[in-house]
This record gives structure tokens, sequence and C-alpha cells, in this order.
């Protein structure tokens, strides 16, 4: 029976007593985080608490002062530069302006990993992938010829995200991706990453300050506060916690509305 | 490690193998449309694995000879759905035109994007002129401390390459001027081409493009990237003008110090020239300086001073325009650096030669 991609191991990162610092300004102080395979992990945290510096630190653009990070059971610290490029094709990140390359188009971008990667990859197929990859990333047909600076803010996310997925990874970052996107766009982005999750056996790492994304397909939630991550659960199980900022954050106008959504949804379902 | 992803092909059954992964996929699309005979079935039931790629492979025989799959279970029949679903004709590129066709727009494009450059920095100087009338009407509204800084980033900082560059001038002057004049026992005359030539041109000149390509670059940049964060926008929407806060202290601070630097440059090209004489020809400072002060008028010194803030203007404009031009990505503000620098240094001069000419026919030789 023909299977999807899977991974050898069910802990696909791992961090552990990570510390970070700028200068005197101390960010990660013993910080420790699992994520599972196939799971979507939503990290979330007041504003300066280095949820970015978290995932820059985990896909070895911020060296960490001290700790262990292993990403698909390869430590990330002091890794060779041959290593660290089999590791990095099998993870794909959407960094939070979407960071495409302006001189090349929405499309071109796409290919950059394939042809980074996998040379022999002909140039009919190359071309087809990163049309199919452009339109299930949810973009326009038209859009795959257009420059970055052509393309609204939404729209850069998207191709960001297709180019993020061009290597079929296994393991996912996405750093805001509904931030700036109206509510029906953000919306249909969540369906979009929650059905890739399904399909590709994607894990995800998201950070996120939408609450109604974290209702919506997160798996477990990992909050960060005071340097480290002071929980990690479904947010039923975090609600059960008794910390302030947990609570406030959850219970708060905003999370309350997200939860009500939820759950109306899920009647919705049901009653049909 | 799974088999690389192939394929078998008899009585109209195609049967994948291996993995059909993007990592393991070799040649094999090649291999697909080389295919002989049209198959009726396809079975997975053979493949370890299968990614977007594979499922593309395989949804692009089942579209094109209507197929049918077996072998797949439910999580691949969804792949397969999905990748039915992504196909639509994406361009990767923008369409492109004949060679000819191409070369003949390129030119075009480049002669009115020149012609535009120029009604566009002559709207600019003119912006320039009607904000500084509106400062002059309201001197409070100066900004001193942002001249202040821009006199030290243009000026201050820039005394010591300048210096260099001028004291090696001054001595490349004298040594070339003595090599060619000891032919005819002039040697002597190297002290009116060092002090002449430095007041009334290369002293102006050297100045000029080193302030270019050091402050006009700079002009460029930063206001292009500013651009950029939208910054610009910003300072718009709160009521401060981007030209009285940003434009008009880089421009008055050039056209305050080119004059400065330019006469600096001469001095020190004409040190530099005084002690090769002293080394290699044998005359002494005090000589030096008296034949200096017999040989070299005092319109040669205006000349160079009355030309230096206009090559300032120049510089400082050409920066500023080409900065404020800049529009949606990162890659314009190079582009944008470039040009001001070549459009600087180019005005600066054809305006040389224009001067050259004004200054002869008015009588100061």
């Amino acid at each position: 029976m023909a299977r999807l991609n899977t991974a050898d191991h069910d802990t696909i990162i791992r961090v552990a007593g990570l510390r970070n610092a700028f200068g005197e300004q101390v960010v990660h102080e013993g910080l420790d985080l699992d994520v599972k395979r196939g799971e979507i992990i939503g990290v979330v945290g007041g504003s300066g608490t280095g949820k970015s510096v978290l995932m820059r630190s985990i896909i070895g653009l911020q060296p960490p002062q001290a700790g262990e990070i292993e990403v698909f059971g390869e430590s990330m610290v002091g890794l060779e530069e041959y290593e660290a490029k089999q590791v990095r094709k099998r993870w794909g990140v959407l960094f939070q302006g979407g960071a495409l390359f302006s001189t090349l188009t929405v499309a071109e971008n796409v290919q950059v990993p394939i042809r980074e990667y996998y040379p022999e990859v002909d140039g009919q197929l190359l071309d087809e992938i990163a049309a199919y990859k452009v339109a299930m990333s949810g973009l326009s047909p038209e859009a795959g010829p257009k420059y970055p600076s052509e393309l609204s803010g939404g729209m850069r996310k998207r191709a960001g995200l297709a180019r993020a997925l061009s290597l079929d990874p296994q393991l996912l970052f996405l750093d805001e991706p509904t931030a700036g996107l109206d509510p029906i766009g953000a919306a249909a982005f969540d369906e979009l990453i929650k059905s890739l999750q399904r399909t590709l056996g994607l894990t995800v790492f998201l950070i996120t300050h939408d609450l109604d994304t974290l209702y919506a397909i997160c798996d477990r939630v990992a909050v960060i506060a005071d340097k480290h991550v002071i929980a990690v659960g479904t947010i039923p199980e975090l609600l059960a916690l008794d910390h302030p900022w947990i609570q406030e954050y959850f219970n708060g106008p905003r999370g309350r509305a997200a939860a009500d959504a939820t759950k109306r949804a899920a009647a919705g379902e049901t009653g049909k | 490690m799974n088999a690389p992803a192939d394929f078998q092909f008899d009585q109209q059954v195609l049967r994948f193998q291996g993995e059909l992964t993007l990592a393991r996929i070799g040649d094999l699309s090649r291999r697909l449309s080389a295919l002989e005979g049209v198959p009726k079935t396809i079975d997975l039931s053979d493949v370890d694995r299968i990614d977007t790629v594979g499922a593309w492979l395989v949804h692009r025989i089942a579209r094109d000879h209507d197929v049918q799959v077996t072998g797949a279970d439910e999580d691949v029949c969804t792949l397969l759905e999905q990748i039915a679903a992504a196909d639509k004709p994406v361009k990767i590129r923008p369409d492109s035109s004949p060679p000819f066709i191409r070369v003949l727009r390129e030119i075009g494009d480049a002669t009115s994007a020149a012609a535009h450059s120029l009604t566009g920095l002559v709207g600019f100087f003119g912006a320039t002129l009607i904000a500084t009338w509106g400062l002059i009407t309201h001197p409070r509204r100066f900004r001193y401390n942002a001249m202040a800084r821009q006199f030290e980033v243009v000026g201050v900082k820039a005394l010591a390459i300048i210096g260099l560059m001028s004291f090696l001038i001054g001595i490349v002057i004298a040594q070339q001027g003595a090599v060619q004049l000891r032919q005819f026992g002039a040697e002597v005359f190297a002290v009116n081409l060092i002090g002449r030539i430095t007041l009334r041109e290369l002293g102006v000149l050297m100045t000029a493009i080193m302030v270019a390509g050091r402050s006009g670059s700079a002009f460029a940049a930063q206001l292009g990237s500013m651009k950029l964060a939208e910054e610009i926008d910003a300072m718009r929407t709160i009521g401060v003008s981007p030209m009285e806060a940003l434009i008009l202290p880089r421009v008055l601070a050039t056209v305050i110090l080119m004059p400065l630097l330019g006469f600096y440059a001469a001095v020190v090209a004409i040190i530099g020239g005084g002690i090769f004489c002293w080394v290699d020809l044998d005359i002494p400072p005090i000589t030096y300086i008296q034949r200096i002060r017999e040989v070299v008028p005092m319109t040669d010194l205006w000349v160079g001073l009355i030309k230096a803030p206009v090559f300032g203007m120049l510089i400082a404009m050409c920066g500023c325009y080409q900065g404020m031009q800049v529009e949606g990505n990162a890659e314009q503000v190079g582009l944008r650096t470039t040009a001001s620098v070549v459009q600087a240094i180019f005005l600066v001069i054809v305006l040389d030669a224009v001067f050259a000419v004004f200054f002869s026919s008015i009588g100061w030789l």
C-alpha cells in the first residue's frame, strides 16, 4: 500500500536548557520544549518574550549560548555545513513578511530550493511543480509570474508558504502566518495549513497571536513567559492551570470570543 | 533507505515501485514521457512512499490518458485529489518578446528614463528652491541639529580620506611635471603647475568625485531605505516635510562644505607637491611658498571656490533625488545609489567644462 511521508522519530524537535541572550538582556533561560511528530504546536507569549528567537534558534539562525537543540534526532548545535544541509532540506520556513526573493517571480521563488537541492530535476517538471505548489497554497494562477513587490501582504504570505512547501518538507515553521490577514483570509489560511498537515503528514511549529488559529488548528499550545516554556498542552489543559498570564490570555474578551466561535462551529458540525 | 522511484509497464498497467518522492525521483519524469503505449491502469500498491511530486507525476498521466488509479489508500487518494485541484495553468515568468523588439524597447525605455530623470531633477531643484525660500521666510523651522549632523558626516569624517588623496595627487603632479619639464631644463615651473592646477581644477574636482562617492551615494541609500520602510510616508502624515527634515539639511550641508573641502584639498595637494619639490628638486619650502604666491593669480582661487558650491548642490541633489525615487524592492536601493553616483560625477564633469569655457572667456586665465 502506498504511504505518505513518515519519519523515524517520534519527537521531531527537542529543545533542552536553551539559553539565549543579547548583551545584558536574557531572552531565554532553561527553556525546554518537545514537539511530536505529526502535531501542530502553537507557540504563544507576550510581545518580546522571544517566540521568533526560539524559532531562529531551532532552525540554526541564532546560535544559542547554552542548551541542546535536536531536530529529526540530529543535534543542531555545532553541526557541520554538509549535515546542516541534509537537515535543512527536510523543513520549510515561512518568515513573518514572507521573505521572498525580490528579483524572482513567485513561481521562480518556489523553484529556488528545488534547484538548490535537486539540480537533476528537469526544467519542465520544475515548472509544473512550481505551478501546482502556487495553486496549492491558494494563490490565483495570475500570481505565478508576478514579482513580490506587485503582491499584497496576504499574497506574499501564501507565496512564502508555497516556497516553504516546495521540498515537501516533514516539518514546517510558520512565524505569525495569519498576522495582517483579513479574517476571511486568515480562516482560509488556517484551513489550508490544517489540510496540508493532514494530507502530507506534516509537523507544524506555529508562532501566533491569533486565538482563532490556536482554537481552530493547534493540537497543543506552548506558552512562553518568564524566559521559558511555562506550560505545554491542549487548550483545556492550559485553562485548568492557575497561571495569571494564561488565564488572562485565554479568558480575556478575545479569548472567550474565539472559544465561543469554536464551540459553535463544533455544534454546527455535529448538527449536520 | 528505500528503493528509488521506478516503474514497470506491461499489458496497459503502469506499476510504480519504490519511493515516489522528490529526493528519489531521479529521471523518472523523462522516462515516463518517453513511454510508448497508453496505460489504462496505474497501480500504486508497490509504492513505499509518495509525496506531492510523485502524486503530480501520477496525476499528469491520469489526466492525459484518462487512467484508473488503483492501490492507493485513503490518504494518497486525498493527496491526488488535492493535486488535481491545484492543477491550474500557472505561468512561471512574465511573457518575453523577440530579441529585436526587446532591444528596441530597452533603447526606448532607457531614453525616456534618461529624459524623465533629467526633468525630474530639474523639478526637484525647483522644489528645493521653494523649500529654501520657505525656510528663509520661516527661519524657526530650520533644523540645526540635522544640519550639524550632516556637517559631521559629509565634512569632518571626509577630511582624512580627502587629505590623503590630495596629498598623493600633489606628489604625482609634481613628479610627472618635473619629469616632463626637465627635458627643457624648466623643472622649476613644476611649482606653477602644482599651484594653478590644484586651486583651479583638481582640488575641487577630486573632492567632488570623493564626495559623490562617499556622501551622494549615502544620501541615496539612506533616503531609499527610508522610503521602502514607509518612514517618509509616516513623516508626511505626521506633518513633517521630508524636504525640510531630510533633503534641505543634506543639500545645504554639502553646498557649504564643498568649497571648504575643495580649498582644503588644494592646500594639502600644494603641501604634497612642495614636499616633492623639496626632496627631488631641492627647492626649499620658503622659496616654494614664495613662488606659489607669485605665480598663482587670485582668480584661480575664485574659480575653484565658485565652482565648489555648485558641484556640491549637484551631488546632493542627485543623491536625494535618486533616493526619493526608490519604490518597490531592495534591489532598487542599489540601482538608485549607483545611478546617483554616476549621474553626479557625469554632471559635475559636464559643468566643469562649461565653467572652464566661461572663466576663460571672461578673462580669468
